[in-house]
This record gives structure tokens, sequence and C-alpha cells, in this order.
């Protein structure tokens, strides 16, 4: 910052102060930059003239890494994307695979991928809005939020015997059927979730300071966020009621019943608020997916492309072949090539797949929601106050392990 | 991945899909010659090859055309095909939230020539092409903004290009003495082992000790 003073104070005793634009540096390292976000901020005085996000901090290849593995190793690749719902991101990429394969998935497995999608969205939307409002200065949430999370993240850990990097999606159906008892588990823990965030609402919902920091803060308009390729709760706290899971549903989305919140101001305040309105409405789809979920088989019955059951394979030479297979030369994908997306907590993931029929993909091009959110940085936070910017950010929803990739 | 046209006419006379009749719609609106090949791939998803030339009318066509508007580009990025003449596609992935339809319009480019820019039609475009020019190389002609993005700063080389090895060129450490990162040259402990899974009978022509046979069996054809 420079001041430039007049040396002789004008008649009156007052004088003149030129404060000339600055730049600062937010992040790397800053606890509201949600990970690693470095954003170069031109002020005037206290005002975002300009903000420059740098990203890549966090780049780590993830898509030349799966152009030199197979389909099966390339899935865990997509917990580690946004890693905050990492199932969301699994599902993008089992239904690319599968619709080059040209197979479906049995209904139950469907049920399950549906029900875990929308336990990732909880997940989510738990941890940004607890996230975001100590951004802006509440402690409480965060804490109560991370126990919800926790138990959550248990139900992961029963399914796919991981707490975080599940990798229990497969093209063709899931790793294996859930655990007995775990629907029950859900089933409770569904029964005492609306009065967390109730809870949570209380907090928030109408509090003074909270509001402050938010209402009118980073405005979008619905055309605006279409042009800017936003998606997700950001483009509905716009005014635009789209939603993939209704629009362009995959797996059992069509047959589930629930609601799509929609704001019509898209500011932060109304971020906030559709997620906390998909929150109830997921759960809806939870409860009704243990209601409706038939038993059968949860993955497809061919061979060739999944794993035989662990007891098959101590009898069967045949099952041990195509475990042998599976496992070091993978199945070949015909070529082709697709561009799948789903409604990821977020907003719009998607996966560019190309197959070439070999047993890798040949390019796939990761399209994360965040990436495009976070370019509208400067869009949002120009004509704020610093503290603004914060509030930006977090009703983003920004996760770097899916933006830097 | 060869151009093929999906739309068969050969059986019985049905009415066209929602995504053929979207696929007729636009290739009606589009000026002879710009389109190179199109097609609705597995009945839902619609693909068209444009030459770089027509590529930015074609876009503005479709996206301030009423009947396709396509307001929004979802994803913009670089395929990477050593082989062929013009070695890149630029494929843009478009969504109509309106009519609730999706496009996908590629075109193809080499290292030297630019393709247009389309900031000007999708503000989210910038950080799409700044990418593809990061990972692949590729230039966007009237991109003001076509600085490196995922990268490190003073990356040198485009990571996703076939021809750039896996491991990369440099690794960074924190020097305790220098008290400072260094770069320094890929050191491997071991070669990256990267195997080729086909098997003799299915993709490899000459066996290993065979072959004279085969250069016999080149000579005859």
């Amino acid at each position: 910052m420079s001041l430039s003073t007049e040396d002789t104070p004008a008649a009156g005793g007052t004088r003149t102060v030129e404060i000339d634009s600055h730049t600062i540096n937010f992040g790397p390292q800053h606890p509201a930059a949600h990970g690693v976000l470095r954003l170069i901020l031109e002020m005037q005085g206290e005002v975002v003239e300009r903000a420059d996000p740098h990203i890549g901090l966090l780049h780590r290849g993830t898509e030349k890494l799966i152009e030199h593995k197979t389909y099966l190793q390339a899935l865990p690749y997509f917990d580690r994307l946004d890693y905050v719902a990492p199932m969301a991101q699994e599902h993008c990429f089992a239904l690319a695979v599968e619709k080059l394969l040209g197979i479906e998935a049995p209904i139950r497995a469907q049920y399950i991928r549906v029900l875990f999608a929308e336990i990732s969205r909880v997940l989510n939307h738990i941890l940004n809005i607890t996230t975001y409002a100590l951004d802006v200065g509440a402690t409480t949430p965060s804490l109560w939020g991370f126990e919800q999370r926790e138990v959550l993240l248990e139900f992961y850990d029963a399914t796919s015997g991981s707490h975080y990097h599940a990798n229990y999606f497969r093209a063709g159906g899931v790793l294996k059927d859930l655990p007995a008892g775990l629907t029950d588990r859900i089933a409770a823990w569904a029964e005492q979730f609306p009065k967390f965030v109730d809870d949570i609402e209380r907090l928030l919902t109408g509090n003074r300071i909270f509001k402050q920091r938010t209402v009118d803060i980073g405005i979008m308009t619905a055309e605006e966020a279409m042009e800017w390729g936003f998606s997700g709760p950001c483009i509905r706290a716009s005014g635009c009621a789209w939603d993939l899971r209704r629009s362009q549903p995959y797996d059992v989305y069509d047959q589930l019943d629930f609601e799509i919140p929609v704001g019509s101001h898209g500011d932060c305040y109304e971020r906030y608020l559709v997620r906390i309105a998909e929150m109830r409405e997921s759960l809806k789809i939870i409860k009704q997916c243990l209601a409706q979920m038939p038993g059968g088989p949860v993955k497809i019955p061919d061979s060739k492309i999944v794993s035989p059951r662990r007891g098959e394979m101590k009898r069967s030479m045949e099952a041990l072949i195509h475990h042998f297979k599976l496992y070091s030369e993978g199945y070949h994908v015909p070529a082709g090539s697709t561009y799948t997306a789903v409604e990821a907590p977020k907003g719009e993931f998607g996966v560019y797949l190309v197959a070439d029929g070999t047993n890798r993909p040949y390019r796939c091009k990761i399209r994360a929601p965040g990436f495009a959110h976070l370019q509208a940085m400067e869009k949002l936070s120009k004509g704020h106050m610093l503290a603004d910017a914060v509030s930006v950010i977090g009703s983003l929803d920004i996760v770097f392990g899916e933006i830097d990739r | 991945m060869a151009d093929q046209t999906a739309i068969e006419t050969a059986e019985a006379p049905r009415a066209p899909t929602a995504n053929e009749a979207l696929l007729a719609a636009v290739l009606g609106a589009i000026p002879e010659g710009a389109v190179l090949g199109s097609q609705v791939a597995r009945g839902a998803e619609v693909e068209i090859r444009v030459r770089r030339e027509a590529l930015h009318a074609v876009l503005q066509m479709l996206r301030d055309d009423p009947r396709f508007a396509f307001q929004q580009c979802m994803d913009i990025c670089g395929v990477d095909w050593p082989g062929r003449p013009e070695r890149f596609e630029v494929v843009y992935n478009l969504l109509s939230m309106t009519h609730n339809h999706r496009i996908r319009v590629i075109t193809t480019t080499d290292e030297a020539t630019p393709v247009p820019t389309v900031v000007d039609l999708w503000p989210s475009a910038t950080w799409f092409e700044r990418e593809a020019w990061d990972m692949y190389g590729i230039v966007f002609e009237g991109q003001t903004d076509l600085r490196r993005i995922l990268t490190d700063y003073g990356f040198e080389g485009h990571p996703l290009r076939k021809d750039f090895p896996l491991t990369g060129f440099v690794e960074v450490r924190y020097d305790p003495e220098r008290q400072a990162v260094v770069y320094e040259p890929v050191k491997l402990t071991q070669d990256f082992r990267n195997f080729d899974f086909l098997s003799p009978w299915e993709g490899m022509t000459t066996l290993p000790g065979d072959e004279k046979v085969h250069l016999n069996r080149i000579g005859r054809e």
C-alpha cells in the first residue's frame, strides 16, 4: 500500500490521502481459501478491484495417470477428486464406462448407488455449510456437523471398507452387497437427521451476523450463471430449476420422488439455503431407496467385466482365470467416446471418456463443477469488501481435489 | 473412431428420435462444407465435426438459434492423436438448459495452428482454453489470457501430450543446504513398468525371434 499525503494540511485541518490500488496474496495457506487457492486480489482500499485465482497447486495429473491405468484401476482416482463426496465422482465414471460397454447395472445396484450418491450429497453439504459458517464467524455448526459426517463415513466404511476413498462403484454394479444390518443403521440415522438440520438452521438461517455477511453478496443472475457454466446448487440459487437427476435422470432417479429447491436472487445466502433444502430432499431419497430397494444381484453376471466372487474362485478354475485376467489386463472397452454427467453435490460433474478399444482409456477429461464456479470469482467479488471475498469462496463450495485434478 | 453417420435408413421408416431430429436440424442450419462428419453415438449423444475455419460461426449459431439455444458451454478439452496429420482434437461439450439437450462439437488443429476462441460467446471458456493450452499446447486465437493454469510456475512442456512421459522431466524437493525448493531431472530407481497386455495372438505381429518371417510377409504384400 502506498500512501501519498500532501505535506501541508489544507486549511481547516483536512488533508487528502490518496490510496493506490495494491495487491494482496490470499492463500495458498489460508484457512478460508478452502484448500490451496492462491487468490491475487487487487484492492482499492478495502474494496476488491480484481480477483485472479491461481490454481493448480494440487495438480496431480489425474487425467494423465488414468490414461496409463486400466478402467478398473482408474476408478479410485475419482475418490481423490472431490474428496468431500467421493462416491458421487465414482458414479460418473462407472456410468461413463457402462455407456461405452453398453451394459446396465442391476436394479439393486442402481438403488445402492443412488443411496450412496445421496449420502455423499449430505456429506458434502454438511461440510460446506458448516465450514462456510466457520469462515464467516460461527464455530458451533462445524462441531455439530462433523459429528454427523462421522456417522455417514462409517456407512462408507461398513460397505466399502474405507472411510473416504471408497472405490466401491463398478462399471456394471457395485463391488459387493451391503453388509447385514447397514440399512437399519442408515434408517436410524435418517430418523434423527432432520433435527440436526433444524439445529443448524436455528443457528444460521435467521442469524443476524450470518445474514449480514451473506445476503446480497456475490449475486449471480440466471443469465450470468448460465454463461459462466454454473451448475448444481449455484445455478439453482440463481433461479434456474435445473437438476440432472430430474432432467437427464440416470440409474433409478426417475422412479424417486423429490423436489428441486430453487432460489431467486443468486446471492451467497441463497446458495446456503438451497443446500440446506437439498439435504432434506436427499434424506427423502435415502428413505425411499431404503424402502424400495429390491433384492437380487449387485453386479451384472458378465464375468468378462466384473470379478467373480471370492468363494467361487476357490472352487472354479474358470473363475480364477477370470479374476487373474481382470486384475492384470482388465477388460477392453469398445472404441467410442461419451460425455457423461451426473449431478454431483457441487454441480455437473462430467467425464469425457474416449476409448480406443484397448484396456485403458485413451482420454479421460474430467469436468469439475468447481472449476467453472471458481472462474467466476472475479465477477462475483468485484466491488465487494475483502471479507466478502471469503463469503463468496465459501458459498461456491470449492474443493481443490476436483479443480486441480 | 472413423466418422460415421449413425442415422440408418435401411430399416422400416420410423420416427426419428429427439437426438436424430436435433442432429438433422443442426446439419440443416450449418452452411454446406463446414461439417466433416456427424453421428448420434449410441443413439444418445449428438456429435458433429466441423472445419476449424467454420467453428466460431457454428458455435455462435448453436448458441443464438432459438431452436438449439446452447446457453452453456460445459467443457472444452483437447485430445491428442499423434498419428494424425492434425494431431489435436478440440472438443466442445455444449448444453441447452431450455431444450434439455447436449451436443458435442469437435474440430482439429496442430501445434502451430490457432483455433478461434469462443470466449466472446461464453465467458466460461477462458479457463477451459487456458487448460487446453497448458495441457496440450493448443493455441486459441483472440484469447487474451492464455496463461498456464494447472502446471507449476515456469513449467515447460505440455503434459497431456502422448509423447510427454508419465513421470515428467523434473522433480522438486526441498534442499536443506540451500534452504530452497530445487528442481532436478527425474531419477528413477526402477523404470516405469508399462505392461503391454496385448497377447501375441491378437495384437503383436512380430513375435520375438520371428522377425524374419514377418519381414518376408511384409515383403510379399
